[in-house]
């Protein structure tokens, strides 16, 4: 059994979105315990193939039995190790989360809603497992079609908003797929040991280099790394808010990890950080779009719009992290991805929890709710907490790795960068309490004079939320843990 | 210059592939009609496909089919040079699918599009959300 | 000097305490009476577990428990020293009077959300006390950030536009700074040294270049916003329109004296009394200190409104301390470790005075209190004692401090700052004596109170005459603070 977890991790998502369509038809309450079943066993595939990979090392699984180079493998290594159970467990939760709300918003539609759902965690299980560069790109567009088809079930701005996204996400996907095309032509192989096994002697050459700008280039498109940004924000806003609290946490965040297993497994530290002179510029983007996603965040008057701009910045950490090119900046960025997903995951649940109760996330909809939600807004204090980097919060020792890094590679600029968005979100999410702490405004000088009492959101809803505002405190402690023995791991030697 | 167009000749079908990415690279930008945006997206990947498809291609080589694959001959030596490399075109065919659904899922958008604001003009529709 | 260090769980259960006891206070928000049960119950047992580790720290052990080792090299890490046992004793202890206070406080004036008032204040005590017992940088950034974050719901207590204008301001500089300066000081450290960790002689020697050591010292300096050293004080004044208690307890102990704390810290514990002398920051430290000394007192002067007057009074008194540590002399040292224990007490017992007026009266502003003394004479009373402490005349322990001080700049030959402590001592009697006198000496038809107008209820009375009651036994008993203190000298200057 626990030989085969690395395609169960994958199959079983895969098979139970059959299931779950066909018994969407026959009876709809059906969909959600299987749903849960199939993500529960991923989840628990995902943990399980951890704590193997903190026992044996590097896994390799061939699929069907054909061996490598011929069949597709599936590498589980420390990096990836770490990055699906946070995967596997961000969907899950989110999914538990959402029942009600997606009962609420979607009744005559959740046989399809979840078969959607489970085909993208697939989509996404599989990046994160696959060791196959072509393989990759399918899964990559299986997570993506599946995506769009969640992110339109939405508003009425939606399905303009997914269709921007489509094109930038077919953009992004087809640039990969160029990228892969010139490696194959130069080495011949598409398996990710391999090419990085053949590629050394070819460093030089102007294919190997065009390749992986192309790659790099459609990886960033995928991940919004502003410039690159502009399809995000309405179309994680104008979604449901299921979809976009399993989107708006994991898509960036595989991509994030894409980038650094191309930038670790397949053209290795020494082609990234000395061959290519790009370390440099990379990391002034990087800058640039941690800045900018700040200052479009302070722009916005409507939580979930200014959320999706704190994505677009901390997508900027991690790449900016990954580019300094050292082992404090990679960790960082490593951790940021474990991190952020589940920060990220919190404060989009939040979100879900006052749409469901308030219908609306515009400013003007948030009086008042800490009287009214107390629960869910304390999740919201943790998850800021964490996204402005207050110890113990987890979001705090990414940032610290970050910095770290940053200051051992000369990278003041980054440092700055970093210690602005912290001061910026401070105020964004002051912003938001404020409103929902002051107003209404009490009449005359401190007297009570509040009307209503609770009015929480559903106990199947706030449970889970409390438990991911649980998790990042917790994570925060075992930060050490982590990164001692598996991120540590997960950074080749030859990176000091 | 000589070296020059002696490379584009020599390479013709790649500069095509190019060409055709950049049509369907400007549709997607510049058109107002979020269907011929869809159809731009098309070219786009329809060019990848086919640079997919030049790599496997070799001069005078044939279908990777062995004549004599069975039977008691089967165990004589394959000359790779005769075959053309059937690896990228078999993966073109998932590309395809990939294209294919991609291609439907826009579509589908773009019908709800339709039915929201009853145009498919990028323009009017952004005049329409801004007067709400 | 190698110190004896036991690990024990006990600092941890004094940080726990007040955080456990806030979900009981959640529970038992319909019924007052449990609720401030429980709120004593916790004061008393934070207090007790305090009291049992001081005879360990008097026999010169040190206390340490790790809570986490989350990066390496550094770890969420207990360390209780003199030092910190001073300040943990002394805001622990005030918690409990303060406690009883703010039951009388909040119910004569039936202000809304008692149940968020008390747990946050525990909240804000569990911090404290983490701030006090913290081992290392880390540690003392992530407690001194939950102290910024539990306060915010405490200034902001009335929920009016006011209270909005202050938040904002006590966010933007508290929190501003500690991330601003801080966070990038504390990385540049841990760049440099490898290490976090508090070391009776610094870890910085020998680091880093000379200008970086000192950029990073007045990062630190000003991070500390707490501390309300000029030019970023003016968060304090704004904090004033808390509930007085929060006043009381948080804006003249807890909280700036964390400020101050931290600053003494950083500058003993970091850079160390070697380093700064070696490179002469110390004499910057010791002028901007003086300059936030005097203009405090001058602007405080100026004030009508009672609480901005102690406010601008704790900015000075504040300065005293940092400025005792940066003589970097025994005696100094020792003046400005116990000026905080000193001033606590004098100052507390004048927030509490000014919150009983605003119960019985209404009034704020000292202009609108002439004749107070007639109705109220033993608040006025326990005034005139808190004013003598904070002013450093006898029969009040602010006097021990203070001389400790002067004794300080003789040592370290800084005559003008002789003068300033005169000066400054001086312009105290300035602008407390004339209220007190206003308060008790008028004739009887200028009086502005009716005869109706009595003293305030006595959950509010009791405290404020126990506080200064302490604030005179200090001066004749300064032994355990001055012991705390000495002996925390001796470990760091080895005299």
């Amino acid at each position: 059994m626990n030989e085969q977890y690395p395609a169960l991790l994958v199959v079983v998502p895969l098979l139970s979105a059959l299931v779950v369509s066909i018994a969407g038809w026959v009876n709809k309450r059906l969909c959600f315990p299987v749903a849960v079943a199939a993500l529960g066993m991923a989840a628990w595939s995902a943990v399980g193939l951890l704590l193997r990979v903190l026992d044996e090392g590097v896994i390799v699984y061939k699929l069907g039995g054909w061996s490598p180079p011929m069949g597709i493998a599936y590498y589980i290594d420390y990096l990836n190790g770490l990055v699906l159970p946070v995967v596997s467990i961000v969907a899950l939760l989110n999914l538990i989360a959402n029942k009600k709300g997606i009962e609420q918003q979607f009744p005559d539609k959740i046989g399809p809603f979840y078969t959607l759902y489970l085909l993208m965690v697939t989509g996404l299980l599989g990046i994160v497992v696959t060791g196959d560069a072509f393989n990759l790109y399918v899964l990559l567009e299986i997570a993506a079609l599946t995506g769009y088809g969640l992110l339109a079930m939405g508003e009425e701005r939606a399905p303009l908003a997914t269709l921007n996204y489509l094109y930038m996400g077919t953009i992004g996907a087809c640039f990969y797929l160029l990228g892969v095309g010139y490696l194959y032509i130069v080495t011949g192989s598409l398996n990710m040991v391999d090419i990085a096994r053949l590629l050394p002697p070819l460093y030089q050459s102007n294919t190997v280099l065009a390749a992986f700008i192309i790659c790099m280039v459609g990886v960033w498109l995928k991940m919004a790394f502003f410039p690159l940004h502009a399809w995000l924000p309405n179309a994680y806003t104008y979604a449901n808010s299921a979809a976009s609290s399993l989107i708006a946490p994991l898509v960036t965040k595989v991509m994030v990890y894409v980038m650094i297993r191309l930038m670790l497994t397949i053209f290795t530290t020494e082609f990234v950080f000395t061959t290519l002179a790009l370390s440099d510029a990379v990391v002034w983007l990087a800058v640039i779009a941690i800045v900018m996603g700040a200052v479009l965040a302070l722009a916005e008057r409507n939580l979930k719009k200014m959320l999706t701009y704190i994505v677009v910045a901390e997508v900027g950490y991690m790449v900016g992290g990954a580019w300094l090119g050292n082992r404090d900046g990679m960790t960082g960025a490593i951790l940021h991805i474990v991190n952020d997903a589940l920060m990220t995951l919190c404060v989009f649940m939040v979100v879900g929890n006052i749409v469901y109760k308030v219908k609306g996330y515009a400013f003007e909809d948030l009086k008042g709710l800490f009287r009214k939600m107390p629960f869910t807004m304390g999740a919201l204090v943790v998850g800021a907490m964490s996204i402005i980097g207050v110890p113990p919060t987890c979001g705090f020792f990414s940032k610290w790795y970050l910095i770290v890094g940053a200051i051992s590679s000369g990278h003041y600029c980054f440092m700055a960068a970093l210690i602005f968005s912290s001061l910026v979100s401070v105020v964004l999410f002051f912003r938001v309490f404020e409103i929902c702490f002051y107003e209404p405004f009490s009449n005359h000088h401190g007297h009570d004079n509040h009307p209503g009492g609770m009015d929480e959101a559903p106990v199947s809803m706030v449970v889970p939320l409390l438990v991911v505002a649980v998790i990042l405190i917790l994570v925060g402690l075992y930060t050490g843990d982590i990164v001692n023995h598996v991120i540590q791991f997960a950074i080749p030697e030859a990176m000091v | 210059m000589t070296d020059l167009i002696s490379t584009v000749i020599a390479k013709y079908n790649y500069w095509i592939y190019i060409t055709l990415m950049m049509i369907g690279l400007y549709a997607m930008i510049a058109k107002n009609n979020l269907v011929k945006k869809i159809v731009g997206m098309n070219i786009f990947q329809t060019a990848i496909i086919l640079f997919y498809v030049s790599i496997g291609v070799k001069k005078g080589a044939t279908i990777p089919i062995l004549e004599h694959g069975h039977g008691p001959d089967a165990h004589h030596v394959v000359h790779a040079v005769d075959y053309i490399n059937p690896l990228p075109h078999v993966l073109m065919l998932t590309a395809i699918v990939v294209g294919v659904a991609t291609l439907g899922v826009a579509l589908a958008l773009a019908i709800r599009i339709y039915n929201n604001y009853n145009t498919l003009e990028e323009d009017e529709i952004l005049a329409q959300i801004r007067e709400k | 000097m190698n110190m004896e260090t036991i690990i024990s769980i006990k600092p941890l259960l004094a940080i726990l305490v007040s955080l456990l006891v806030v979900p009981i206070l959640v529970l038992s928000g319909k019924r007052p009476n449990v609720r401030e049960a429980c709120t004593f119950l916790a004061a008393g047992v934070k207090f007790l577990i305090i009291l049992s580790m001081v005879p360990v720290i008097l026999n010169g052990t040190q206390i340490v428990y790790t809570i986490a080792e989350v990066i390496p090299g550094v770890a969420i890490k207990l360390r209780v020293d003199a030092f910190g046992m001073l300040f943990a004793l002394v805001s622990s202890s005030l918690w409990i009077v303060t406690s009883a206070y703010s039951i009388g406080y909040m119910r004569g004036l039936k202000e809304h959300s008692q149940t968020r008032y008390f747990c946050f204040f525990a909240l804000a005590l569990s911090a404290t006390i983490g701030v006090a017992f913290s081992a290392n940088l880390l540690t003392l950034y992530l407690f001194y950030e939950m102290l910024s974050f539990a306060t915010y719901p405490l200034v902001t207590h009335h929920q009016d536009h006011e209270a909005r204008s202050s938040g904002r301001k006590y966010l933007l500089y508290i929190v501003g700074t500690s991330i601003g300066f801080v966070l990038p000081a504390m990385l540049i450290s841990y760049s440099l040294a490898g290490t976090l960790d508090f070391s009776s002689q610094g870890f910085l020697a020998g680091t880093g270049s000379k200008p970086l050591i000192g950029l990073l010292c007045f990062m630190f300096l000003f991070g500390f916003a707490k501390a309300a050293i000029m030019p970023f004080h003016s968060w304090l004044p704004a904090a004033m329109v808390a509930p007085t208690p929060v006043s009381a307890l948080l804006h003249a102990v807890a909280v700036v004296k964390v400020g101050v704390f931290c600053v003494a810290r950083v500058l003993t514990g970091v850079f160390g009394t070697d380093l700064l002398f070696s490179l002469n920051l110390n004499v910057p430290i010791i002028y901007i200190a003086s300059f936030t000394i005097m203009a405090g007192s001058l602007i405080a002067l100026s004030q009508d409104n009672l609480k901005r007057l102690l406010a601008f009074s704790t900015i000075a008194q504040l300065s005293y301390i940092v400025l005792g540590i940066a003589l970097l002399s025994p005696k100094g040292m020792t003046g400005g470790m116990l000026h905080i224990a000193m001033h606590a007490f004098g100052k507390i017992t004048l927030f509490f005075c000014a919150g009983a007026i605003f119960v019985a009266t209404g009034k704020k502003n000292i202009s609108e209190m002439i004749g107070i003394g007639r109705r109220m004479p033993v608040t006025i009373a326990a005034f005139f004692i808190g004013s003598l402490s904070i002013i450093g005349m006898p029969p009040c322990g602010g006097f021990i401090s203070k001389w400790y001080l002067v004794l300080g700049t003789l040592e370290a030959h800084q005559m003008p700052i002789l003068f300033v402590l005169l000066t400054s001592s001086l312009l105290n009697a300035a602008y407390f004596m004339p209220f007190v006198y206003k308060a008790f000496f008028c004739r009887p038809e200028d009086s502005m109170f009716e005869n109706k107008v009595q003293e305030a209820p006595a959950f509010c009375v009791v405290p404020l005459v126990i506080t200064a009651t302490i604030s005179v036994i200090l001066l004749f008993y300064p032994q355990p603070f001055l012991r705390l203190a000495r002996m925390m000298v001796q470990s760091i200057t080895g005299v």
